[in-house]
């Protein structure tokens, strides 16, 4: 099975988001800053990773990139998932590496259709 | 409401647009009319009604009609059409339209633009190929505030995130306000949108090399979409192509258009030879 790390530091947002990956069929694990998914991705990569920007101790740009210069860590898909709407943090995120980014609020149909333009699944 | 009034609106937006109402589409009726009814200064669907039989006022009926639409759209919708028109019928066209070095595509019931633009994407992409050649997108549809709408190309974050890779929203599109996007200009000049009735006045003349047409007939009955199609076909030439929505087809409802096998939603002119298509890949 596909795996998904949902990072936010919103609980509400994490249950949502791992509502909409199971139902597509990953299973998902949480964490609740980039500090934490870091060490997720340390000790295993998942396939995919729905991220946050604002959050504590290491925001999800700077686990991007991170994220991006561990062994392996160019492998896995990583979908910005966040209230910063404007043209220059997407800029900056595709910069990084970001594969996609959706602007909150999101539905399961966005995921979707990112998952889909990302060939992850069939429309 | 009475069902001498339903049967009225009904009727009148049958015969405007197409559109098959059924009875327990009341509610649907109710909720869209009932701003209409407001708008031109109407206490009730009653009095509409009442107003609509002592005289045909051409701006009601119109406003009824538009307000019975359904709108929904988003860019690059299916995404297969839009892969099959990229890889395989551009290229098919830039050999088969070699000596005009044009192609025309139309986009009938185009709505707020979406598809017609994301053609255009796909054409810009292409642009190295595409040197030289003159190449035309027309959306058309029925409703005045969709068409004014497409033209403006501006698109709520919702509606810029359904469908739309993020690399294509940083590419062609200009934030103008915090959630609103626009469709940058170079986009927007390689599109046309005009207004136009499937059932009457197209809006537009043909020929034209592709035809999508997504999402309209599964709101017709049979007979309509006979005719309709009937009609489409004799703006295209027989080595045209034509696209429908997921849930529609030719078979069983127009001998103008032949199938390409293998290929999900696509026709040809019935007299075409499709193995030009079909078997061009594999
Ligand atoms: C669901 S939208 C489809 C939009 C787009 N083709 C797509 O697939 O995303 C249907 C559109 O058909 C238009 N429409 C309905 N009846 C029509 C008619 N008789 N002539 C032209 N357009 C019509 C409506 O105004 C509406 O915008």
């Amino acid at each position: 099975m596909k795996t998904c790390l949902i990072v936010d530091d919103s609980r509400v947002i994490r249950k949502v988001a791992r509502q909409i990956f199971e139902a597509i069929g990953y299973a998902c694990e949480e964490a609740e800053d980039g500090r934490k998914a870091l060490d997720a991705c340390t000790a295993k990569l998942p396939d995919f990773v729905l991220l946050d920007w604002n959050m504590p101790v290491l925001n999800g740009l700077e686990f991007l990139r991170a994220l991006r210069l561990l062994p392996g860590g160019d492998k896995p898909n990583v979908v910005f998932c966040t209230t910063e709407n404007d043209l220059s943090h997407i800029q900056e995120a595709l910069g990084a590496g970001a594969n996609e980014y959706i602007m909150k609020p999101f539905d399961a149909d966005i995921i979707r259709g990112k998952l889909e333009q990302l060939g992850l699944i069939e429309s | 409401m009475k069902p001498e009034d339903f049967e009225l609106f009904s009727t009148l937006v049958k015969q405007r647009s197409g559109l098959v109402l059924t009875a327990e589409k009341s509610y649907l009726l109710e909720s869209r009319l009932f701003p209409v009814a407001r708008k031109h200064n109407m206490k009730s669907l009653e009095d509409m009604a009442q107003a609509l039989r002592a005289k045909r006022e051409e701006a009601l009926m119109f406003d009824i009609t538009e307000a019975m639409t359904t709108n929904e759209s988003f860019f690059f919708r299916d995404q297969k059409p839009f892969t099959l028109f990229q890889k395989t019928l551009l290229p098919h066209l830039l050999t088969a339209r070699a000596g005009k070095k044009q192609i025309r595509i139309w986009s009938a019931a185009a709505s707020s633009g979406q598809e017609a633009y994301s053609l255009a994407m796909i054409c810009v992409e292409e642009a190295a190929k595409l040197q030289g050649w003159k190449v035309e997108i027309i959306g058309t549809d029925l409703s005045r505030e969709m068409v004014a709408r497409a033209k403006g190309g501006i698109y709520s974050q919702f509606e810029v995130q359904r469908g739309l890779p993020v690399a294509h929203l940083v590419k062609y599109f200009q934030q103008i306000a915090g959630d609103k996007w626009q469709i940058k200009d170079n986009i927007r000049q390689m599109v046309q949108f005009r207004e136009g009735n499937l059932l009457t006045d197209f809006g537009v003349v043909g020929p034209f090399d592709v035809v999508f047409c997504r999402n309209v007939l599964i709101y017709f009955d049979l007979p309509t979409k006979t005719r309709v199609l009937a009609t489409i076909s004799g703006m295209m030439p027989t080595d045209g192509f034509l696209i429908l929505g997921g849930a529609e087809t030719v078979l069983g409802v127009s001998d103008k258009f032949k199938v390409v096998p293998g290929e999900h939603g696509l026709y040809m002119g019935a007299s075409c030879d499709v193995s030009l298509i079909s078997g061009a890949r594999g």
